[in-house]
């Protein structure tokens, strides 16, 4: 029976305000039944306000191994960073 | 349950999560004036972050060296990334792309007059970073808080990148104020054409202001334009003192009694001529975001088209 059923990943809104962070993932047979199996799995003592469900099959990830190609040139441009300029004592709370 | 409620009880729980410090979320019933204020207030502030590029890029290629050269492109390309964040916390309202872009070039939208100056000198450049940028900070910093979620999130993550934006102006402007008499000369320049405009980001006095009120009562505005420009200039006035620049206000006198700087008026006929396209340059910014936007429109183009050819060429397979 399992080897039908979707997997769907769980999002979780801990508070208002926050973002959803991810929790986990659960068989289900489609949405309506993600979100209440995400409910009895992942809320059981109120850790949320709101949930996600999105077909894992929906999720298209980056690769580590990616990296080079993908993060690479961000590494040698420390200029982006505030710490990067020196600036007096005095006004460096800036 | 939620259906039955009327829409007087609907606006009571909406200001009882407000009052609470709850922030609002995309899914919750909100009345539709916050919505469209919203929209206003965050459409406006995602456009002057796309406008606001071209003052700087007007002076990319011509950075008096390759490292000015390369932080001036970070910076160009963060106010992009900028302008993307806040588009789309704006359509989670129910607005698309399309309409935004839109209102921003028939003119029913506005953007920060600031950018309708020109950037006539290297130390524009600076100038931009230090005050626009410091404005703006000292802006969304408050804005943090504001009471929608999505907006509250993307000003989080635009304050964390727009630190460096700042420093790396003032930074610009310290090495010319170190340096030749023309270099400082340039320098007090910029500063004089900036500090009237920097300190008119703020908006009108909170008397004068159309949706101040309303605003602060949502909580999408957490401080008022006056507390605001005032925070700005206490700051600033130290930051131009440590390097030897003047800010160019007669009035401008520290306060024992209010513990704050007071300082002269600002010229409102002149904020309102370039808040309603009589600035220097307001054409050219409008015209120039038409002409990029219908320019790239063979690209978009070719995206749906490829994405057409590739699904068809999927369900041929199938």
């Amino acid at each position: 029976m399992s080897d039908h059923m979707q997997l769907f990943e769980v999002f979780i809104r801990s508070r208002r305000g926050l973002d959803h962070k991810h929790v986990g993932s659960l068989h289900a047979e489609d949405h309506a039944q993600a979100l209440e199996y995400a409910r009895d799995v992942y809320t059981r003592r109120s850790e949320g306000v709101s949930i996600w469900v999105v077909n894992s099959s929906d999720i298209v990830a980056s690769q580590e191994e990616d990296c080079d190609s993908f993060y690479d040139p961000l590494d040698d441009k420390p200029y982006r960073h505030a710490t990067h300029y020196k600036l007096p004592a005095e006004v460096d709370n800036m | 349950m939620a259906n039955t409620q009327t829409a007087e009880q609907l606006e009571q729980t909406f200001q009882q999560r407000i009052d609470a410090e709850d922030k609002i979320e995309p899914k919750d019933w909100m009345p539709d004036k916050y919505r469209k204020n919203l929209i206003r207030q965050m459409s406006q502030h995602a456009h002057s972050e796309v406008i606001g590029m071209q003052p700087e890029g007007n002076w990319i290629t011509r950075a008096p060296s390759l490292h000015r050269k390369a932080v001036l492109l970070a910076k160009v390309q963060d106010e992009g990334g900028h302008g993307l964040y806040l588009y789309s916390s704006a359509e989670t309202l129910g607005i698309s792309r399309e309409e935004l872009t839109e209102s921003l070039h028939n003119g029913s939208a506005k953007y920060a007059s600031i950018f309708n100056y020109p950037t006539l000198t290297w130390a524009d450049i600076g100038a931009i970073g230090w005050l626009v940028d410091g404005a703006a900070i000292v802006n969304q910093v408050s804005l943090q808080r504001t009471s929608y979620g999505p907006y509250a999130r993307g000003m989080v993550r635009i304050c964390k990148e727009e630190s460096f934006h700042q420093r790396q102006g003032y930074h610009i402007m310290m090495t010319l104020a170190k340096g030749s008499d023309a270099q400082k000369e340039m320098a007090q320049d910029a500063v004089n054409r900036f500090w009237w405009p920097s300190l008119m980001m703020f908006g009108p006095h909170d008397a004068d202001s159309v949706h101040s009120a309303q605003s602060m009562k949502w909580k999408i505005k957490r401080q008022s334009n006056d507390e605001l420009r005032q925070k700005f200039v206490d700051q600033t006035v130290k930051q131009a003192q440590v390097i030897g620049l003047t800010l160019p206000d007669p009035d401008l006198a520290w306060n024992e009694e209010s513990g704050h700087y007071d300082f002269g008026e600002i010229d409102w006929d002149e904020f309102k001529r370039s808040m309603t396209g009589g600035g220097p340059c307001s054409r050219q910014r409008v015209a120039h975001h038409v002409e990029a936007h219908e320019e790239g429109a063979w690209v978009r183009d070719a995206m749906t088209a490829y994405e057409t050819k590739k699904r068809a060429s999927k369900e041929q397979a199938a």
